[in-house]
């Protein structure tokens, strides 16, 4: 397999590419490890897992403690959207300097941490170790404990430490973070509400880019299940804090939250389903899958859900239409930092007539990969923790004429002459939900068929 | 209000953090500045997410793919040293992807480690790592020291220390030229200049035609542009270095004149009239040239703009944020246009940066609030305790520039929600006018917007 295109991988990285082929058992790839030293790898640390994960809550105080160079890099990059306080949009670090590297930088973190609840009155912080805290070995916790006896807020440490691990470590560091809130009181002489109290569920996973999150609470709604908490999507520390009274949660996004949710099945009893709010089978799915959670106590809700999806594949099929007429029969690569949404778009894009020809992830697991690998068709890459070289050479190769994938990979889809569509952080438009998907059309349609690639060498030739 | 959280007073004192950052750290500036050598790949010893930020930043500021190689630190390496991770990561880089040069930067973390990269490059030439006829260039980066631009201004140092080299014949009609921490398009346009005055150079970084290149069809690991190994060594032959930008360009052109012997006059950025006339004069001079009718006549034209267009400069007040290079260039450059730069920070921590800032705030005969090092909160602060017309900054100021509705002119890194700063200068007389261009658009379209119906102007 692959015989002229895998001659120049790098020997490390030869288990973690394969070719599907007709009618064979999936093929177990070498995924989760570490990428090789020196290679141009996409991926990112720890630290950057915890931030995306937490950052979303508005009305907290997220305290990088660190260099400046990692509060920059991660301020305000994902769109994610507040309905209400917009604390989160601001960028605050201890900006460690060599001295305190020296010195050690608790006394720094704890004069922050005081001055900033002086002024902001947050409903709880949040403190991110950086590589080199790790390092010197600041006891933050401590001054987070002490910081959060004396301003009676809670102050909670994430363990994210750069080098200790992958960006998934750091969804893990940011969930520990969250189960300490979920379950809590604001006020020390009133109980937490009883666990599983409320008919309702929490969506796990979904950041509101673009305000997705407003639509699948709305199409929730809409069938009758309230939403107590999103996690962390427009969030607020005072719902977080009672997320563990629904009854349920519902996971999306493969690494970032199945954690948490695995806690809270132990620590409150709450079972969760796995859902993606990307394509309309899925969002469908997510929404039968709720109604199915509540079949006990609410039989009627199937009925409900059902309406919900027949109104809105009435109102949406019609619109996708004429955007798969000019779609059909184009090839579409996939680079994305999970791959459970790597699932959802293979179905998305069969909803427009298009053919994944290539598909990776940044995290993806054993598990994702089996998958993909039935789902996709033969002949199509599948390659976890990909460099440019290689992703460039395979979308060639397969003849693509759309990537999907994040920042780093925009410029080079535009450099090979390829339409591309932002399925990360760069997202400007709501992707999710049936609504969603007709902006996904739109989107993937606006570049494909753009008069631009008429221009490009590559196509012309 | 983006930025509601702001109030207008400080309600405390704050010396133990910064919030919402004018600088960012040092790797970055070191990669930016590897961009600038031909078939170069920049290598980012540390945990892999240093790199993946800056090649995420590098490329939204550039709309270009960015290439740079990690060391992927794990918490073993973090114990036991990053040498392993190195010599992995220097054979799979020359294996695979072939560059000419690796240019390799620390981080925090390897440093706070004590890795010691000479011995360990030592070791990788040892053990044939390094093949023969490859360069590795080194550049000690910790991110809690200085800034983007210190970072850049090490690894242009480490170009020199790396391979500048003096051989028996040098070439006296050659000049090096360190460009500072500018755009791909003032490379470019520094480049046209010397041309145009007849002048041989060595320019060095150069990131024109790297991270402002053409749609091809291709992706190319390494773009046509840059400057070469031959070249990088051969500024140890050349007449003279001529560092444009004290901080970002001062420690190469001093290593040189130590290591090579060349001597060195260090400039502000050409950018403006005065300092394009120190610029274009000290070449005429080192190099015993002419200054051309071409460039004589580009200068009459922003000499022109600037006498035509003054009523409508003078006396607007500026709030400025970005790196003491770039600072300094254009608090000159508003200052000669009459117009008042009033409140001033940058990130980058520097003793001279205030000095150089006062020669030409001096003038103002009004007091000026500067803060070095500082941050854009202070400046949104300062914004609210008296107004300014103008604000100059890279795409971070756009929070308070609309929550207070100010126009902004987008001005140094980085530069995330506009294109244009690729590909046309800043430096030189064409790029003072289109500075001034862009000065006169925010200005006198926001006159339009404000006007009254009776008062809307057809003329200006």
């Amino acid at each position: 397999m692959l015989d002229n295109a895998l001659y120049d991988l790098l020997d490390d990285r030869k288990g973690q590419v394969l070719e599907t082929a007709l009618d064979t058992a999936p093929v177990a790839i070498r995924c989760e490890t570490r990428s090789a030293a020196g290679s141009v790898s996409q991926r990112a640390c720890v630290f950057c897992g915890s931030r995306v994960v937490l950052y979303p809550i508005a009305d907290a105080l997220h305290l990088v403690h660190g260099p400046a160079g990692c509060a920059a890099y991660t301020w305000d990059i994902r769109g994610a959207l507040s309905s209400g306080p917009a604390l989160h949009r601001h960028s605050f670090t201890t900006d460690l300097r060599e001295t305190d590297v020296v010195y050690g930088g608790a006394a720094k973190l704890e004069q922050a941490l005081r001055a900033l609840i002086a002024e902001h009155a947050p409903r709880a912080a949040f403190v991110y170790s950086t590589c080199i805290v790790g390092l010197i070995g600041d006891d933050v916790d401590a001054v987070c404990r002490r910081v959060a006896a004396d301003c009676g807020i809670p102050v909670i440490p994430v363990d994210s430490e750069g080098f200790k691990g992958t960006k998934k470590d750091g969804y893990k560091a940011a969930c520990l973070a969250l189960a300490r809130l979920i379950g809590t009181s604001a006020d020390p002489l009133v109980p937490p509400a009883p666990a599983r109290s409320v008919a309702g569920i929490n969506i796990l996973g979904e950041f509101n880019l673009a305000g997705e999150a407003w639509m699948i609470r709305d199409l929730y709604a809409r069938m009758g299940v309230p939403v107590v908490a999103t996690l962390t999507g427009d969030g607020r520390v005072d719902t977080i804090r009672r997320a563990h009274t629904a009854r349920f949660n519902v996971v999306q996004c493969s690494g970032s939250m199945l954690g948490l949710a695995t806690m809270l099945e132990e620590k409150f009893g709450q079972p969760y389903r796995r859902v993606s709010y990307f394509g309309l089978e899925d969002m469908a799915q997510a929404l039968y899958d709720v109604a199915d959670l509540f079949a006990d106590e609410d039989p009627g809700m199937a009925a409900r859900a059902a309406a919900v999806v027949a109104e809105e594949m009435g109102r949406v099929l019609p619109l996708l239409a004429p955007f798969r007429r000019d779609l059909e029969g184009a090839r579409a690569a996939i680079y994305v930092g999970g791959a459970f949404k790597a699932h959802s778009l293979i179905k998305a894009l069969r909803h427009l007539g298009m053919r994944t020809v290539l598909v990776g992830s940044q995290t993806g697991n054993q598990e994702d990969y089996e998958r993909l690998q039935q789902l996709c068709d033969p002949g199509t890459i599948i390659l976890d923790d990909a460099n440019p070289v290689e992703l460039s050479r395979f979308v060639l190769e397969k003849q693509a004429d759309l990537l999907i994938g994040g920042v780093k990979e925009r410029p080079i889809a535009y450099k090979l002459g390829l339409a591309f569509c932002d399925h990360n952080h760069e997202r400007k438009i709501p992707l999710a939900g049936f609504e969603g998907m007709v902006n996904f059309a739109r989107e993937v349609h606006g570049s494909v068929t753009s008069p631009v690639w008429k221009f490009s060498a590559r196509r012309r030739s | 209000m983006l930025l509601r959280h702001t109030p207008a007073e400080p309600a405390v004192a704050r010396e133990a953090l910064t919030i919402n950052p004018a600088k960012t750290c040092q790797p970055i500036g070191a990669m930016y500045a590897a961009l600038g050598i031909h078939a170069c790949m920049p290598h980012s010893h540390g945990s892999q997410g240093c790199c993946s930020y800056h090649r995420s930043m590098l490329t939204r500021h550039y709309k270009e793919p960015v290439m740079a190689a990690t060391s992927c630190f794990t918490e073993g390496a973090s114990v036991f040293g990053g040498q392993a991770n190195l010599l992995e990561a220097l054979d799979n880089i020359f294996t695979i992807y072939n560059p000419d040069v690796v240019a390799v930067h620390t981080t925090c973390l390897s440093e706070t480690i004590g890795d010691d990269l000479k011995q360990m490059t030592a070791k990788a030439i040892d053990s044939g790592k390094v093949p023969e006829g490859k360069t590795v260039l080194l550049a000690n980066t910790p991110s809690y020291v200085g800034s983007h631009v210190t970072g850049f201004s090490t690894m242009v140092k480490g170009m020199v220390t790396g391979l500048a080299a003096c051989t028996a014949e040098p070439k006296l009609d050659v000049f090096n030229i360190i460009p500072g921490y500018v755009e791909p398009s003032d490379m470019e346009e520094i480049k046209r200049l010397t041309q145009a005055l007849g002048v041989k150079t060595i320019l060095f970084p150069d990131t024109s035609n790297v991270l402002n290149g053409p749609m091809t069809g291709t992706f190319q690991m390494y773009p046509d542009g840059g400057t070469t190994v031959a070249e990088l060594r051969a500024t140890g032959d050349s007449r003279a270095t001529l560092a444009l930008g004290p901080m970002a360009s001062s420690a190469a052109a001093k290593a040189l004149e130590v290591q090579c012997h060349v001597p060195c006059e260090i400039l502000e950025l050409p950018i403006g009239l005065t300092a394009t006339d120190t610029f274009i004069d000290a070449l005429r001079r080192l190099a015993g040239v002419s200054v051309p009718d071409s460039i004589n006549r580009e200068r009459g034209q922003l000499l022109d703009v600037m006498t035509d267009m003054h009523q409508y400069t003078y006396g607007k007040k500026v709030a400025l944020a970005g790196d003491p290079d770039h600072l300094v260039a254009l608090t000159d450059f508003l200052v000669t246009m009459d117009m008042q730069p009033i409140h001033i920070v940058s990130g980058t921590p520097g003793k001279h940066t205030e000095e150089r800032l006062r020669v030409s705030l001096d003038k103002l005969g009004r007091p000026v609030n500067v803060k070095i090092p500082g941050d854009l909160y202070q400046l949104h602060q300062w914004i609210q305790q008296e107004p300014v017309d103008l604000i100059i900054g890279g795409t971070h100021c756009k929070y308070f520039a609309r929550d207070e509705d100010i126009p902004l002119l987008r001005f140094g890194f980085p530069i995330i929600d506009r294109v244009g700063h690729q590909y046309f200068p800043n430096v030189g007389y064409k790029g003072g006018l289109r500075l001034l261009e862009k000065i006169l658009d925010l200005l006198m379209d926001r006159q339009d917007r404000d006007a009254p119906e009776e008062k809307f102007e057809l003329v200006m």
